[in-house]
């Protein structure tokens, strides 16, 4: 049967079982549009700006492991997609994102709305394609959503000319894949498992660190069962909150510049660390000289130039977190290491996250802990900035995936419509987004179609009227200098969200923190936005100093 | 061995730029399998750092197959055509007789000007360029090192 670049597009999408496309329209995308107009299998779901779409598609897929999808126009449409695309692959997210191109005989003559997408997104993506003739259609995107959600995830770029889209051809969709230069290694050598097990075995102060690649992989069960079996005290990356609970005795919470102090000095205690899916990161690292200095260090990952790219390693195992871990937990046992876990139990009752109420202000963190007293099952979608570690600190995840964060490029303006993917993605599920003031306004305007939606998103906004975590940097570092950092000029972001068509509330003080969280909760119709004016320069403790080692973390400012 | 196709010598270039690894040279060509590309990079640095590029080439879609050629034993050639200034007749001996010295073939003469190919390693290129170099060179050109493991390894 022949069918339009379009067509065959939106068919092949069908194949590979994409349920919602996010995107913004315009010119050279009109006739993939066009084609997904009145489709009932999938949903296409406008969003007000192409970087909202694209974070939108990355929540979808955080929050179901399924490949999210974006679709946009070329030129400007493509570039909004760019910060989209960037925080997807610094988070290993699988993404599909599809942009609208000039018409084939226009492409490098510099023409209207024509910006070289592939170009430009290179060095942000795991690959890309450009498409000129209808006939490339079916195989390309096949094969970028075997890319996408295979190996190390990441987003895939689609670029189609617009006489591509137009064109017909034989529909024929490929019934596998096989890229001879693309084989993921997804088994781990056995020989190294078994270095492993050993080192493990010998261990006095062992510790495991677990970050995103566990979810990704879905290997949270394999983890637990690995801390489980050997009792092992086990820290999770800011990345990885929710592959192991945190409620659990043997979990020391998050490690790093904002970590616990029981991590981080575990970190600078331990003789042995296993890093799974963790990529020693330089915040939670700290100075590298600095890190771990008596521990040997195992580390399984999906991605080979992950391992010893920061960190000397002494038992690499490339390969899938589940799959190297159902084998190694066949080989290990009972850890016989009970006064590193006495000393780690003391570190964890010395050192809990904890602050002072001032006055009469909402403290932030007080608010963390009353989101999570009601919210506990929520998925929480968090901006960046303070209020993303003061949610990671005080919220005690227990579920892989109930945790969404833009982690690696950090993207400001994240959260909301992240939510929105989240919240099509996991309709049964309560989504709490926990927002800064400034963040919260960078994409305010995706607000717009989770109200057209009606989704039931609790929009928590941690409102310190600064850019907090600079303000925080400059108070520390810049003698208080606080420039470009001052948001008292925000807008009344309650009144905001009932302009909107959303409920807004405020809230101004603590007591009225718990009423208006149970308010919300009884709101099901459509989102609300409750703008918690919170203490305006509480700070982020503990406290690893840029370039300083984990163990010369600052526990708070007395 | 890259696939054969439109953009995988940006791919590949943008890697080491992006990544703060340099290129020291760098040859393409189609090989007898027209699918396939042969890239011949030459780089530098420490075994860490030559681990990383080897992981982070990999990591490319159409990276087929990524050798690290110096670390065996191999052979290595690199061409060179110069074009020298030869506007008298004394000069233009003298120039055929160095030739000579490094086995270079005269590819094109003009009254005032030849042009010479030469072979070799990266030792006897910069030599030849040192001394044709006192006779005045108008115009140089080097494809950069290609290699081949020693042996029937493929």
């Amino acid at each position: 049967m022949e069918l339009s670049g379009a067509q065959t597009l939106v068919d092949c999408l069908k194949r590979e079982g994409v349920e919602y496309i996010f995107g913004v329209n315009g010119g050279a995308a009109m006739p993939i549009f066009d084609a997904l107009y009145g489709d009932t299998e999938i949903e296409l779901i406008p969003m007000r700006h192409e970087q909202g779409a694209s974070h939108a598609a990355d929540g979808y897929a955080r929050a179901t492991g399924k490949v999210g999808v974006v679709l946009a126009t070329s030129g400007p449409g493509a570039t909004n997609l760019v910060t989209g695309i960037a925080t997807a692959y610094m988070d290993s997210i699988p993404m599909v994102a599809i942009t609208g191109q000039v018409m084939t005989q226009f492409i490098g003559s510099d023409a209207f709305q024509e910006c070289d997408v592939i170009g430009v997104t290179r060095p942000i993506c795991k690959h890309s394609y450009l498409i000129e003739n209808s006939e490339e259609v079916a195989d390309v995107v096949a094969e970028a959503f075997h890319i996408a959600s295979t190996g190390k995830q990441g987003p895939v770029i689609i670029d189609i000319a617009k006489d591509a889209q137009i064109h017909k051809s034989l529909f024929q969709y490929p019934e596998t894949v096989d890229l001879r230069s693309y084989k993921p290694q997804v088994d781990g050598d056995p020989t190294q498992i078994a270095k492993a097990a050993a080192l493990i075995k010998e261990a006095k102060c062992p510790i495991l660190y677990a970050g995103g690649g566990v979810v990704l992989a879905n290997a949270s069960e394999e983890l637990r069962e690995l801390t489980f079996k050997t009792q092992i005290p086990i820290t999770v990356t800011l990345m990885g909150l929710g592959a192991f609970p945190e409620t659990h005795p043997l979990a020391m919470e998050m490690p790093g510049m904002h970590g616990s102090c029981c991590a981080n000095y575990a970190f600078t205690g331990a003789d042995l660390v296993v890093a799974i899916g963790a990529r020693f990161d330089d915040r939670v690292t700290g100075d590298l000289d600095k890190f771990a200095p008596n521990a040997k260090k195992i580390h399984i990952d999906i991605d080979p130039s992950c391992i010893g790219k920061n960190v000397p390693v002494d038992v690499p195992i490339v390969g899938d977190a589940k799959n190297v871990l159902t084998e190694l937990n066949k080989l290990v046992d009972t850890a016989d290491i009970d006064p590193w876990r006495g000393q780690i139990q003391e570190w964890k009752q010395k050192y809990p996250f904890e602050y002072q109420q001032k006055g009469n202000k909402v403290m932030p963190q007080y608010v963390m802990e009353q989101i999570y007293e009601h919210y506990s099952d929520a998925i929480v979608v968090a901006d960046v900035g303070q209020h993303q570690m003061w949610a990671a600190q005080y919220f005690k995840f227990t579920e892989p995936r109930q945790w969404l964060n833009s982690g690696g490029l950090g993207t400001m303006g994240f959260s909301l419509p992240a939510a929105i993917g989240a919240q099509l993605g996991c309709p049964d599920k309560t989504v709490v987004n926990i927002n800064g003031d400034g963040s919260y306004i960078m994409t305010i305007q995706e607000l717009v179609p989770a109200i057209t939606m009606k989704l039931p998103l609790k929009i928590f906004i941690i409102n310190n009227m600064y850019l907090g975590m600079v303000r925080q940097w400059q108070e520390l570092f810049f003698d208080k200098r606080y420039s470009a950092v001052d948001y008292h000029d925000n807008p009344d972001f309650a009144l905001l969200a009932q302009a909107f068509g959303a409920t807004g509330l405020r809230v101004e003080y603590p007591e009225d923190v718990e009423p208006a969280l149970l308010k919300a909760k009884g709101i099901d119709d459509g989102p609300v936005v409750i703008d918690f004016i919170v203490a305006e320069e509480e700070n982020v403790f503990p406290m690893v100093p840029a370039g300083k080692g984990l163990g010369d973390v600052i526990r708070g400012l007395s | 061995m890259v696939e054969n196709r439109f953009g995988v010598l940006a791919r590949v270039a943008g890697l080491f730029s992006g990544r703060g690894f340099n290129i020291d040279s760098l040859n393409v060509a189609e090989t007898h399998d027209k699918s396939v590309s042969q890239i011949t990079l030459v780089t530098h640095g420490d075994a860490q750092i030559i681990n990383q590029i080897y992981q982070h080439l990999n990591r490319l879609i159409d990276v087929i197959e990524v050798t690290d050629i110096s670390t065996g034993t191999h052979v290595e050639r690199e061409l060179l055509l110069l074009k020298i200034c030869t506007d008298d007749a004394q000069k233009r001996a003298e120039i055929l007789q160095v030739a000579e010295v490094f086995r270079a073939r005269v590819i094109d003469t003009k009254p005032a000007s030849l042009v010479l190919e030469i072979t070799g390693d990266q030792g006897k290129l910069e030599a030849a360029i040192e001394i044709f170099n006192t006779y005045g060179i108008l115009e140089l050109a080097r494809t950069g090192k290609i290699a081949m493991p020693r042996g029937n390894t493929k």
